[in-house]
This record gives structure tokens, sequence and C-alpha cells, in this order.
């Protein structure tokens, strides 16, 4: 059955920022409309099933600079749920193998007529860059080391879903209490700083935990708690989330070896078991099973790496919505007609 | 014989010790002396200038400019460089030789010369490679390049990297008093980084550039020259770290100087927040307490003096992304703006030390005789107006790009006449 949940009164039909660059520079309580629109979505097509095309007519563009299937993937896909067309621009199809700089590309396709420019990129501040350029709503995809607000967000979401109602005092939906620690490569890691921004703004307290070569002891003036020893964490922690060792973008290797750095820092079974029973395990894909972690535990009930993926579809619905929807002409009318619709 | 007379402004010149309001003659292109010295009748003049409320300094001498011809051109010419330097204030800019090809021959030189004859601006003096083609394998021909006139050696833009090479500079040129002028950077320590190494690079992801970079390569020439009895000049320091290994070298005798730019005494790291590739440049902007560092050295003598590192960029090179946009700041024409705002109009420096920065020891390391009012030197002078506030504007700059993060402040201080040999070559709204 078509859902009918969709209340359009619900609905945000403001979103001061018209892009998603970065959730650092985000208020708390712009975090929680962002999740709290990527509930409604979720609701409303039925656990992200269902269309609801609200942004019928818009086209989303996908300029990913960088290599990505399941972001990419994600995007397309919200898009599709919320009716809108998708357009994949990569950029070894595109003419920056010519010499374009991606500014000029960028403005390309704004004369094309697109809505929202979803960016992937290499060089942290991209989108950035491109916002200041384009009269479009810009998306950040994941800028280098940089962030990547749509993993932040998707990540606490799953964990808000599970969790927000032991979250003690504060707002409803906020992680007061919770103890969450980011594990591994931190250095290089975007995801690390979107979770970090999103949960502190809502009140959890983050452990940033890994070697020093990839955990700097810097993070501690932000006031945020930093650990070298993962056995000596895993206890306190509600939630852990194992992020990626970024081979890839290491001058080089911060550690002596992969065995040494799983025998340190992967989470194993045994380390499972000294933490608290439910514990909630999070990664944001793709892993490197047996050195982040071990395909047991990868696997295991308190393992959230498939709603992770699921949730990633409402957050982006959520932030396509903010970031196209409100500023179509006759906007509002669209939802209360579509809701109306599938009633 | 054509006489030009400055009237009634305040004559600075701390080579001399003076610092008064009084007039200075010039004929043929020669200063004839600062107030009535010598008898001068100097009622009668040429040409006369009235310099009332403004300060008189011997002409700045900018010693560490990118002029980028040969090779270049795209991104400023001989001409186009030293009529920014001119509109800057400086009656003289010492060029860096990292061009396309590098100047290691007494023809490069002389290229040098005639072009900046016949740009017929500022008097441009040439620093020669310390490697020959700068690839850091062996020494330029280092006494070949004097005798055509290159005042320094450098191989900035990249460090001299082996040891043994930097020694030998070292060695050589002090048989020429030469100083090598050193860019200081451990690259395997700042390899694919874009800005400082610290909190801002962190929460950024962007690769950082520790300031040990910078003081490991000091105190390793520190090191050298003080082993050889060569003369060191280290290049725009950042650091203060940096700063404070030239202090203690300083104060144990080693032959070190050094010199700061505007930029590293007036903005931070923080600026990279908004990932404008303007604020790239090699060094990178420090830390608040960097740039307190570096006055403080500026204060206690420890940086001798301000050069500018004007590195000029066509502006669709700084139009890419931040890790593939070249490192580089516009100097010359913001350089005075700057070093009052930020060190007089606070009560840092004094203008008798800002002028000894800016013109008095640029010259004195160079081996120009130049840089002073004393009768018989060159008429080179500049009229700044301490208390004019002024808006940048890029678009109005004289140099060929645009790559100045200060388009768009207001600035206290600017030079409203620039005299080379005797001739006004420069005057604000002329």
């Amino acid at each position: 059955m078509p859902s009918a949940t969709f209340d359009q009164q619900a609905v945000p039909a403001e979103w001061p920022h018209r892009h998603l660059l970065d959730l650092e520079r985000l208020t708390a309580a712009e975090v929680r409309l962002l999740l709290d629109t990527a509930s409604l979505f979720k609701e409303a097509t039925d656990g992200c099933r269902r269309k609801l095309a609200v942004l019928a007519g818009s086209t989303i563009v996908n300029l990913f600079f960088e290599n990505s299937t399941r972001t990419k993937t994600s995007f397309a896909l919200a898009a599709r749920r919320l009716g809108a067309d998708v357009v994949d621009f990569s950029a070894s199809s595109s003419s920056l193998s010519k010499g374009e700089s991606f500014i000029d590309t960028a403005k390309n396709l704004e004369a094309m007529g697109v809505d929202a420019v979803v960016v992937r990129h290499a060089t942290p501040g991209t989108p950035h860059l491109l916002a200041q350029h384009l009269g479009v709503g810009v998306i950040n995809a994941g800028d280098g080391p940089h962030e990547h607000p749509t993993q932040g967000l998707l990540d606490i979401f799953s964990i808000r879903e599970r969790l927000g109602h032991l979250a003690g005092g504060g707002r409803p939906g906020d992680l007061a209490g919770i103890t969450v620690g980011l594990v591994g490569d931190i250095a290089h890691s975007r995801t690390a700083r979107s979770n970090l921004w999103g949960l502190v703004k809502l009140g959890a307290k983050v452990i940033l935990c890994g070697p020093p070569t990839l955990v700097s002891d810097r993070w501690r003036e932000l006031g945020v708690e930093v650990s070298h020893d993962l056995d000596a964490i895993v206890p306190r922690c509600d939630v852990l989330n194992l992020l990626r060792i970024q081979f890839e973008r290491q001058n080089t290797r911060p550690f002596p070896s992969v065995r040494e750095y799983a025998h340190l820092y992967a989470m194993t079974r045994e380390r499972l078991k000294r933490a608290k029973k439910d514990l909630l395990i999070l990664a944001p894909g793709p892993i490197n099973r047996g050195v982040e972690v071990t395909a047991d535990v990868a696997d295991c009930p308190q393992s959230l790496i498939l709603d992770q993926v699921t949730n990633g579809l409402a957050v982006r619905m959520g932030v396509l919505w903010l970031t196209c929807g409100p500023r179509r002409a006759g906007a509002a009318e669209r939802v209360s007609a579509v809701a109306a619709r599938t009633a | 014989m054509a006489t030009l007379l400055i009237r009634g402004g305040r004559v600075i010149d701390p080579a001399q010790g003076i610092d008064r309001v009084d007039d200075v003659l010039v004929r043929d292109g020669l200063i004839v002396s600062v107030g009535h010295a010598g008898g001068q009748p100097l009622g009668r003049a040429d040409e006369t200038i009235d310099a009332a409320g403004l300060v008189v300094a011997p002409g700045l001498i900018d010693m560490h400019v990118h002029l980028r011809e040969p090779g270049r051109e795209e991104d400023e010419t001989i001409e186009t460089g030293t009529r920014a330097a001119l509109a800057g204030g400086f009656t003289s800019v010492a060029c860096i030789p990292n061009t396309e090809p590098p100047i290691d021959t007494q023809a490069a030189v002389e290229f040098i010369h005639q072009k900046a004859a016949r740009a017929d601006t500022c008097n441009v003096f040439v620093v020669a490679c310390v490697s020959r083609g700068r690839e850091g394998k062996e020494l330029a021909e280092i006494g070949q390049l004097v005798e055509a006139g290159a005042v320094a050696f450098s191989d900035d833009g990249a460090p001299v990297y082996d040891a043994e090479l930097m020694r030998r500079a070292f060695e050589y040129c002090r048989m020429f008093d030469k100083p090598v002028l050193a860019h200081e950077e451990v690259l395997e320590l700042s390899r694919g980084g874009v800005m400082h190494e610290g909190l801002v690079s962190l929460v950024l992801g962007l690769t950082g550039m520790p300031a040990a970079a910078e003081e490991v390569l000091i105190g390793r020439d520190i090191a050298l020259s003080e082993v050889t009895g060569g003369r060191l000049h280290a290049m725009h320091v950042s650091t203060a770290g940096g700063v404070a290994l030239i202090r203690e070298a300083k104060r144990r005798g080693v032959r070190v100087t050094a010199e700061a730019c505007p930029h590293h005494f007036t903005l931070t790291d923080e600026c990279l927040r908004g990932f404008d590739s303007n604020f790239k440049m090699s060094p990178p902007l420090r830390t608040a307490a960097d740039v307190e560092a570096i006055v403080a050295g500026l204060v206690d003598g420890t940086i001798d003096c301000i050069a500018t590192d004007h590195a000029p960029h066509a502006r669709e090179k700084k139009m890419l992304e931040l890790d593939r946009a070249p490192f580089g700041i516009l100097g010359l024409e913001t350089a005075v703006g700057l070093a009052v705002t930020r060190l007089i109009v606070p009560g840092r420096l004094g203008w008798p030390r800002l002028v000894e920065a800016m013109s008095t020891l640029p010259a004195r390391i160079l081996g120009l005789n130049r840089g002073t009012l004393r009768g018989g030197a060159a008429a080179d002078i500049t009229l700044i107006d301490p208390n004019l506030s002024w808006r940048v504007d890029v678009r109005e700059f004289r140099s060929k790009s645009v790559n100045s993060p200060f388009d768009g402040w207001t600035l206290q201080g600017r030079a409203v006449a620039t005299i080379v040999g005797g001739r006004v070559k420069y005057r604000l709204g002329g």
C-alpha cells in the first residue's frame, strides 16, 4: 500500500543554507532538522521502498570526480524515489581529462538547468568552491578526507533509531549519555569528521581511537577524547564505528604491517566479548574484512552495516528535498497534492 | 644639472641615524644631502615636491620577488612586476632565479638586466642559482655569475637538498662575500601539503606542512653556515621555532640573516577555512603564536628585513582545486600598507625600524650602495603617506596577476611617490 502518513505540515520547507557542505558549520537544530526530515521520508516511503514524487521535474547531477559505487547509487536511488531525473557525470567521461577546470565543468551543468549537484572530489573544500560559483544547490558527497555529511547523518540516524530512547536528558532524539568510539584511520576519514561533528552537536561522547600516526592528539583541543588503546575503550562504548584504512590516501604507511594493525585495532570476537552486551557496530563500507573488523563480527546481529545502507536512502531523500524542494515554485502544494494522491 | 628638492617631510635614514623633519636635495640622480649640509641653497631646484606629512625614506628594497620572466610571462613580466614594485614604493627588487630557464648563466643574468633597462622602471638586481639548472646537483658558475652582476644565490622554490652541496655553496660564496638565500623545507615532511599542519588542517582534512619541515632545515643550514663561515639568509621565515633558532645562532655570532613576509605577520592558517587558493603559499600561513613570534623577531632584529616573496600566478592557475593550485601570493603592492597597518599602527615597530627592515638592511645584505640618503648615494627615495587609508582593489594592480587575498581590505599607509635615480617613477593618482 502506498503510504498515507505523509504530513505536509511536518515536512520542513525551509533550509537556510541551500547547500549541504559539511556538518561542522551546522547548528544542532539544523542537524536535528536533517535527521527528522529523513525520518519523515523513511516513513512516508514505507522504509524507503516506495516512490514519493515530490521532486518530479527536478534534475539532480551526480558529479563524481572520485570513484564511488555505493554513495553514487544511493543518491541516484534517493533522487528517483522522489521522482527527480538523475544525470551521472564522472570525471573520466568528461572534458576534465582535456584540461577543463572543475568550476567550468560545473557551470556547464548549471547552464543545462539542473537543480542540484551532488559532488564527490578528492580535494577538501571543492564542494564549497562550487557552492560559491554556482546558483544551484550543492551537496557534498565526500571531499577528500574532509567531510561526508550524508554518511555522518546516516550513521547518526542509524544510532538514533536504535538508541535514541536510551539517551538521557535533553531533547528527544538527542544522544546525550551515549558513547561512540570512532576507530581506525581518522586522519584520512571524511566519515569520521562528519560523525564527530554531528555526534558532538547532539550531545554524544566521542572517543577517537587508533595509532598516533592516524589519530592526532591534537583532536583533544576540540574537547574530544583520544585513545590509542582499543581494548581500553571497548567496554565503555555503546557504539563502535569502524573506519576503513585508506591506503590510497597515505604517503607512507602509518603502521608497520596490516597484520600488526589488525592485531591492535581490528574488532574481533574476543574484543566483542568485553563490550557492552548491546554494543552497536557500524562500518561505513567498503570494509576491509580482517583489517578493521573480522568477518564474524561484521555479520553479527549487533552490526548495523545493512541498516546504514537503507537509512542512507532516507537521509539522502531528506537532503535532496531540503536543498531542492522548498525552492521550487509551488513546492508545498506539490507535497500536499502528492500526499493527497497517495492517501 | 637637474635638481629635485623634497621639502618638509619626516626624513628617516637609519643608516645615518636621521629621523627629523627636513629637506632632501637630489642632483643628477644622486643624493646631495639631507638638510642644509654643504651650504647648498635648497630654495632653488628644478623640481620641488612638498612632502609635508609624509615619510621620506631611502627607496624600499624587496629582496625576494618572482618576476617570472623568462618562461612564465603569463603570470608576470619584468616590466609588469617592476611597475607593481614602483606602485608599492619599491625602488629596487631582487628577482629570484626559478624561471624557465633558471638564471644560472651570465647570458641569463644579462637578459634580465637588458629587460629591466628596457622597462626603465625600478632597479632590478639578479639573484642567480646556487646549483646548475637549479637541479641541486652541482654548483652553478658562481664566480662568473658574480662578474655578471648577481648579488646573491638561491635555488628558492625548493631547498638546496644535498647537505654537502649546501656546504660547498657556503664555502664558495664566501670568497665573493655573497649570501646564500635559503628556502628551508624538508620536502619529505611537507609532501602533498597545502597548508600548515595543525588543528585547522586536521579539521579540514587537508594535508599539512609541519613547522618542523622549516625548522629542521634552518637548523641544518645554521650548522653549515657556522662550520664554513658562509652567509646564510633564511628566506620567508614563518615559524616560531625558526625565529628561535635564528635568534640563538645570531647570539653565537653565526653569519645568518633572515626575512619575513607581510602575509606571515598578518594571516593565520584559520584563513584556509574558506578553501580559497589565494591563501595557499609556501611556507604556509601558520598559527597566531607563529605570527606573534615573527612580529617579535622583527621587533628585536632577529628577523632583519621584510621581503614579499611576490609570487604571481595567472588567474586560471589559481582557480583550481586547492591541491592543484600553485603556491604563491602577490606582495609588492600591499607590503607597505600591511606593514604600517600590522606593525606601525599597533605600536609594535617604530618608523625607523620599519625603514631599516625594508631598505637599509636588504641593501646591506645584498651589498648594494643603496638603502640610505647619504650624500653621493643613488637618489632612490620613497615617499609614504603614513595616515592614508585605502582600499585594496586587485583590479588596480600593476601586476599581471591578481592572486592577493587582501582584495577588499582597508589598509593604512601607502607609497605616494617612488623616486628612482632622482626621477619620479611613480606618483599615486598620477
